[in-house]
């Protein structure tokens, strides 16, 4: 099996090591296989359209969490100039699950803050999967008031299976950091524009996601429990987990249409991961969009707005 | 046996630990010092143990009767009620759940406001009905708090919210999740306007709920011996592979944490929060009106289940 592809992408893994055989071959032999190589390219692209034409939310969570997709520091290379990495809460320590700093956009100074997993069992050790403890959160918050002070617009990129569960991180306040970034952003004096990269697990994700414009990549996954975490409790067992991504519905395309984000980044064919370069580009583009309507509202409709927005968030009966 | 039990004389000895010979309704048996206690004399105490103090779980509205002013209560967002936005279905339809936990709570969804009064002061109260599907929040529970903290604003007078929460409801999903940052949002809004906000953590506080308004007072109170925080205990066992410390995460390790500002035994509760609520909203010394601990109505009491453990997250 090929690691670089997921399991139903496995067919798509076969013919990819076909026409790099064809390939070895041709450069060894006189006879030319350039005909065959291109027909079975035209035949994976096929392939591939086709798989991905029809994804399950749970294949899509695959995608998500996908060990090559891009992260934090991949958008920040190729989106960014000029990032000044800024650390600490100043109060107990750098996370290393979440990174931030000043960077220019376009030219333009803002704010960048985001979750930051690892390529490798090191790395990820090191930024702990993405999972940001207290002193995280509140790196994020003072990063954030440091832009409103500056007049720097805010974008922030989430990927995190979700906020830690360990000892330290419940003796430190967890639920208050979260909290407080919540009631901050609310009512931040800048432009706040949200990206879902890739996981966008529960409280860990929202504490960095409330903003004026919520994004998501085309393959991310943003939902209030891991569907293992849902299939657990709900249906005794992970392995329903499925079921339980399938229930919650935990998709881009189901996301935009139940009003709770507002606009879906495409990916290159096969996920981001395919097309680092591509993807950034495209991300760039909408966030130019974006930030240019925000530019155009007042502070204080700016406000009201965010305000009404997260007020509009919830379905219910009146009788 | 040990040499020590077979040198008590057999009338101190507790034999087999779990007797459940005590008929239903009315005798109570406290989960803290195990005494028997008769249950009208419990109620008589809120619900506290008379001999050890252990706090037991009450309701959203028995809580709200023993907190408020008999006088000119007003309920807020009766009137919404539980959609079912995703059509959701695990091993059950979360409509048959919410018809269940309604028939058996008589509550709509898991939260009761009101607007009323605390010895005389003008407050907007909330509570969370643990019964009603683990005092999960969903989609009323974030609108009905949100109307109440609008009533507050429109008044002019504080809000005080007793929390009793697994955290966010799986079953709306995404929609869950916004309410903790809409919930937020409104206590914003409270605090520009120079309004308090008091939270009480009930036991249990957890989760989403506990990542939001929850942690959000302007003073934070905790019943004793409460359970609050972000991640179940489970899970974080399950993440660190190690048992956790005695007391972990209850009301006395966040107060020595720094996490919240007092724990308040439930039956000082009334008297305590209307001096600090006349503090801040600098007002004269309230008079504590209420004959001594009586409830305002002695209300019939559900038998008590055990151990609700609707997990949420």
């Amino acid at each position: 099996m090929n690691l670089n592809f997921l399991e139903f992408e496995q067919p798509i893994a076969e013919l990819k090591a076909k026409i790099e055989e064809l390939r070895m071959v041709g450069d060894d032999n006189e006879i030319n296989l350039q005909d065959e190589i291109d027909r079975l390219k035209t035949k994976m692209r096929g392939l591939t359209e086709s798989i991905y034409s029809s994804l399950t939310p749970w294949q899509i969570a695959q995608i998500a969490r996908h060990p090559q997709r891009p992260y934090m520091f991949d958008y920040i290379e190729r989106i960014f100039d000029g990032f000044e990495e800024l650390h600490g809460d100043r109060a107990y320590a750098d996370d290393h699950a979440i990174v931030g700093g000043i960077a220019r956009f376009n030219g333009r100074p803002v704010m960048v803050i985001g979750h930051q997993k690892g390529r490798d069992t090191k790395e990820n050790i090191y930024r702990n999967f993405g999972m940001p403890r207290p002193e995280g959160y509140r790196k994020a918050l003072r990063l954030m008031n440091t832009a409103e002070r500056f007049k720097m617009p805010v974008m922030t990129f989430i990927d995190t299976p979700g906020a830690y569960p360990g000892v330290g991180a419940e003796e430190r306040g967890q639920s208050e950091a979260i909290a407080r970034n919540l009631l901050v952003m609310a009512g931040l004096k800048v432009p706040l524009i949200c990206t879902v990269m890739g996981e966008g697990g529960s409280g860990g994700a929202l504490a960095i996601g409330v903003g004026d414009r919520v994004l998501m990549l085309q393959y991310s996954t943003y939902s209030v429990i891991s569907p293992e975490g849902c299939a657990t409790i709900l249906w005794k067992s992970a392995e329903k987990a499925p079921l339980a991504a399938e229930a919650m519905g935990i998709t881009s395309d189901r996301l935009k249409e139940l009003g709770l984000i507002d606009e879906i980044v495409p990916e290159p064919l096969g996920g981001a991961h395919r097309d680092m370069d591509t993807m950034a580009e495209t991300l760039k583009q909408v966030l130019v969009e974006q930030l240019v309507q925000l530019d155009g509202i007042s502070t204080e409709e700016l406000l009201e707005q965010r305000y009404n927005r997260l007020m509009s968030y919830g379905q219910f009966t009146s009788q | 046996m040990s040499w020590f039990e077979k040198l008590m004389p057999s009338r101190i000895r507790t034999e087999g630990g779990t007797k459940g010979a005590v008929p239903e309704g009315l005798w109570a048996k406290c989960p803290g010092c195990s005494a028997v206690l008769y249950r009208a004399e419990l109620e008589r105490n809120l619900d506290v143990c008379p001999k050890c103090a252990y706090h037991n779980r009450i309701g959203a509205r028995r809580r709200l009767d023993s907190f408020l002013d008999p006088e000119g209560r007003e309920e807020i967002g009766a009137e919404l009620a539980p959609a079912d936005p995703l059509k959701f279905k695990d091993s059950k339809k979360y409509r048959d759940r919410l018809t269940q936990a309604q028939k058996s709570t008589s509550e709509t969804d898991a939260m009761v406001c009101m607007r009323g009064q605390l010895q005389g002061m003008g407050v907007v109260v909330a509570a969370f009905e643990f019964k009603f599907m683990g005092g999960s929040m969903g989609s009323v529970v974030g609108e009905r708090f949100v109307r109440a903290a609008d009533v507050a604003q429109e008044h002019g007078i504080p809000l005080v919210c007793f929390s009793a929460s697994g955290g966010a409801r799986m079953q709306e999903s995404l929609f869950s999740l916004m309410q903790m940052a809409k919930t937020s949002a409104a206590l914003r809004r409270m605090a520009d306007r120079g309004l308090p906000f008091i939270s009480v953590l009930t036991d249990p506080t957890m989760g989403g709920v506990s990542a939001s308004l929850a942690m959000l007072g302007d003073i934070n109170v905790a019943e004793p011996g409460a359970l609050i925080g972000f991640a179940g205990p489970r899970v974080i066992e399950q993440t660190v592979r190690e048992t956790l410390p005695e007391g972990f995460q209850r009301s006395e390790f966040l107060l020595e944490k720094g996490a919240i500002d007092m724990i308040v035994d439930r039956r000082d509760m009334r008297d305590r929060m209307a001096n600090i609520l006349a503090m801040l909203t600098n007002q004269p010394v309230p008079e504590p009106k209420r004959e001594e601990g009586a409830p305002q109505e002695q209300e019939q009491q559900q038998p008590v289940a055990p151990e609700e453990s609707e997990e949420q997250q």
